[in-house]
């Protein structure tokens, strides 16, 4: 699996006045799920569509495997994508979608069927797109970007719709896609949507980068705390104040800041405190995420 | 179009793409079908018309080839506006639900897609010419074999009008698909071409007839020229007020003159914008 690179280089989008994608610059390595995360409206959709060649940068470049999309001899056979608000015609049937567009991309009808049973849509291929819900468009805007089994994968909100199930199974496949090699990119306004599915992380907003790490650095920001519960909470505050431990109430017990579990147990336990429970938190991702873009806006 | 040449087969490719985008949805049928059925209509009315027209002294009757004439040569005048919407919905079905991200994903550069529009548009247009010209001999051959005189389907005069005929179908679908590239707005695009054929144009095909300095200027409005490359029919001259017509191939470049130049507005406007 020889698959490309997609690089960010400095890019910029301004639609008149308002700009949209400022300086931007991040990579996408293979083998990898990244995720691409940023609130609503903070330009990963024109990001992407750039990456793609739809829009034209204002500045800078966006580049797979180090050459524009279009500049590739059959790009949608490198570059599987499925875009929010890509349209399908309702009177089209599943497979007749799949088949109009499997010339360009050098496949037959037999793959076209083979994608539609990949993605769930088997029986449903012959029936006209106008009666799919939701779910069943997201699927089949995911067998469209699979048609010519690429080595780069560019999915946008692909939850978005999908039923449990759904998410579970798209899960999987995204993590063998890239266990595979292929290089694959996955936008989501929600962080807890891909936290258990990519590797990296880019996180943008107000059309800036604000972070771009693995994820495991990204939880490290988060730090750790560890929840307690005493019958006797005055004399907790004051082992953390003689600690020089930051706590605070929460819930029916406290929590203790940037000290794991193991270390404040010991010293209860040396202080002779009886405790009734003590736990360590992990890292709350959404709170990173929210202070992240929170920040830059 | 696009800065390199496409290769052969890329282009061939993006035909075959576009060709099945077309069968793919029940539109190409139904308006072929329906062309098929108004000229058929037509044909039988007209046909009826001459072949049961009483001698008058103030209108000297149509008969024998010319009648077969007269019926047959209205194919343009009468069928045109069904390749028009063809070629124009070729281009705005795209923009309306939103499929053209997707053509643009598999075929980035932007002249071949839209250049493989055209050519899938002529061809569509040509096949609605035989449609139209199998409607009109459906009902228009059997009335004029059994109570005129006759079709005269080898003269070769007759042949040269249906030929001319479908080829002046094929160009007013490419001419559909090159408006369509300048107002892909579909809904927009429908009524400006409806209210082009149906009312602006034969408006001022008559307006323009009546003031002598500018009676010229009529033959080249887009129905004229293609009135003008099958001939001056009776219905043609009746619509077009009996304006002067242009030489038939200067007609047929009038036409392939105003796709051109519409092409090439749409493949700088339209084909030029960001896909958002």
């Amino acid at each position: 699996m020889d698959a490309p690179v997609l690089a960010v280089e400095a890019l910029g989008k301004s639609f008149g006045p308002v700009r949209a994608v400022d300086d931007l610059t991040f990579e996408v390595q293979p083998g990898r799920v990244t995720g691409f995360l940023g609130p609503n409206g903070s330009g990963k959709t024109t990001t992407l569509r750039m990456l793609l060649g739809l829009v034209r940068p204002t500045d800078g470049r966006a580049l797979v495997g180090g050459r524009p999309y279009d500049a590739h001899p059959v790009p949608g056979a490198l570059v599987g994508a499925a875009l929010e608000a890509t349209g399908f015609h309702p009177g089209r049937t599943g497979l007749g979608h799949l088949t109009a567009y499997a010339p360009q991309v050098g496949v037959d009808r037999q793959r076209c069927r083979e994608v539609l049973e990949l993605v769930g849509l088997g029986p449903a291929g012959d029936r006209k797109v106008g009666g799919y819900s939701l779910g069943m468009r997201q699927r089949l805007g995911l067998a469209t970007a699979l048609l010519a089994d690429p080595p780069a994968l560019l999915l946008d909100e692909p939850a978005n719709g999908l039923d449990p199930e759904g998410i579970v199974w798209l899960r999987g496949f995204l993590r063998h896609l890239a266990a595979e090699g292929r290089t694959v990119l996955v936008s989501s306004h929600v962080l807890a949507e891909v936290q258990h599915t990519v590797d990296d992380v880019v996180v943008i907003a107000k059309g800036r980068l604000v972070h771009a790490s693995s994820l495991a650095e990204l939880a490290a920001l988060a730090g750790v705390s560890t929840y307690v519960e005493t019958p006797d909470p005055a004399a907790l505050s004051a082992l953390c104040a003689e600690r020089g431990w930051v706590s605070a109430p929460r819930d029916r017990g406290t929590q203790v800041d940037d000290v794991d579990a193991a270390t404040v147990g010991a010293a209860a336990h040396a202080a002779g405190l009886e405790l009734h429970q003590l736990t360590t938190r992990g890292a709350d991702l959404e709170d990173v995420f929210l202070r992240l873009t929170g920040a830059a806006s | 179009m696009s800065r390199t040449a496409p290769t052969p087969n890329r282009f061939g490719v993006a035909l075959l793409a576009e060709w099945r985008k077309l069968t793919s949805t029940a539109l190409w049928w139904v308006l072929g079908l329906g062309m098929a059925a108004y000229l058929a209509f037509m044909g039988a009315v007209l046909a009826f018309t001459f072949a049961a027209a009483p001698p008058s002294p103030d209108t000297p009757a149509i008969t024998g080839v010319d009648a077969a004439l007269a019926v047959l040569g209205t194919l343009n005048a009468i069928g045109y506006v069904f390749p028009l919407l063809v070629g124009t919905l070729l281009v705005t079905t795209e923009v309306r639900h939103r499929t053209l991200t997707q053509s643009l994903l598999v075929e980035p550069r932007r002249g071949v897609l839209l250049g493989a529009k055209l050519v899938v548009a002529a061809s569509v247009g040509l096949l609605y010419g035989v449609l139209g010209v199998v409607g009109l001999l459906a009902t228009s051959a059997p009335v004029l074999e059994l109570a005129g005189d006759g079709i005269f389907l080898t003269d070769p005069a007759v042949l040269r009008v249906l030929g001319l005929g479908i080829l002046v179908t094929g160009l007013w679908a490419v001419l559909g698909a090159a408006f369509g590239a300048v107002v892909p707005n579909q809904v927009a695009a429908i009524v400006a071409v409806l209210a082009f054929t149906q009312f602006v144009e034969p408006i001022a095909r008559l307006g323009l007839a009546a003031v002598d300095s500018l009676s010229g200027v009529a033959a080249f409005l887009p129905g004229a020229a293609a009135d003008s490359v099958v001939g001056a029919s009776l219905f043609g001259e009746i619509s077009g007020g009996g304006g002067d017509l242009l030489p038939g191939w200067a007609g047929a470049l009038v036409l392939l003159a105003y796709a051109a130049v519409l092409t090439v507005v749409g493949r700088y406007t339209t084909f030029a914008r960001d896909v958002a």
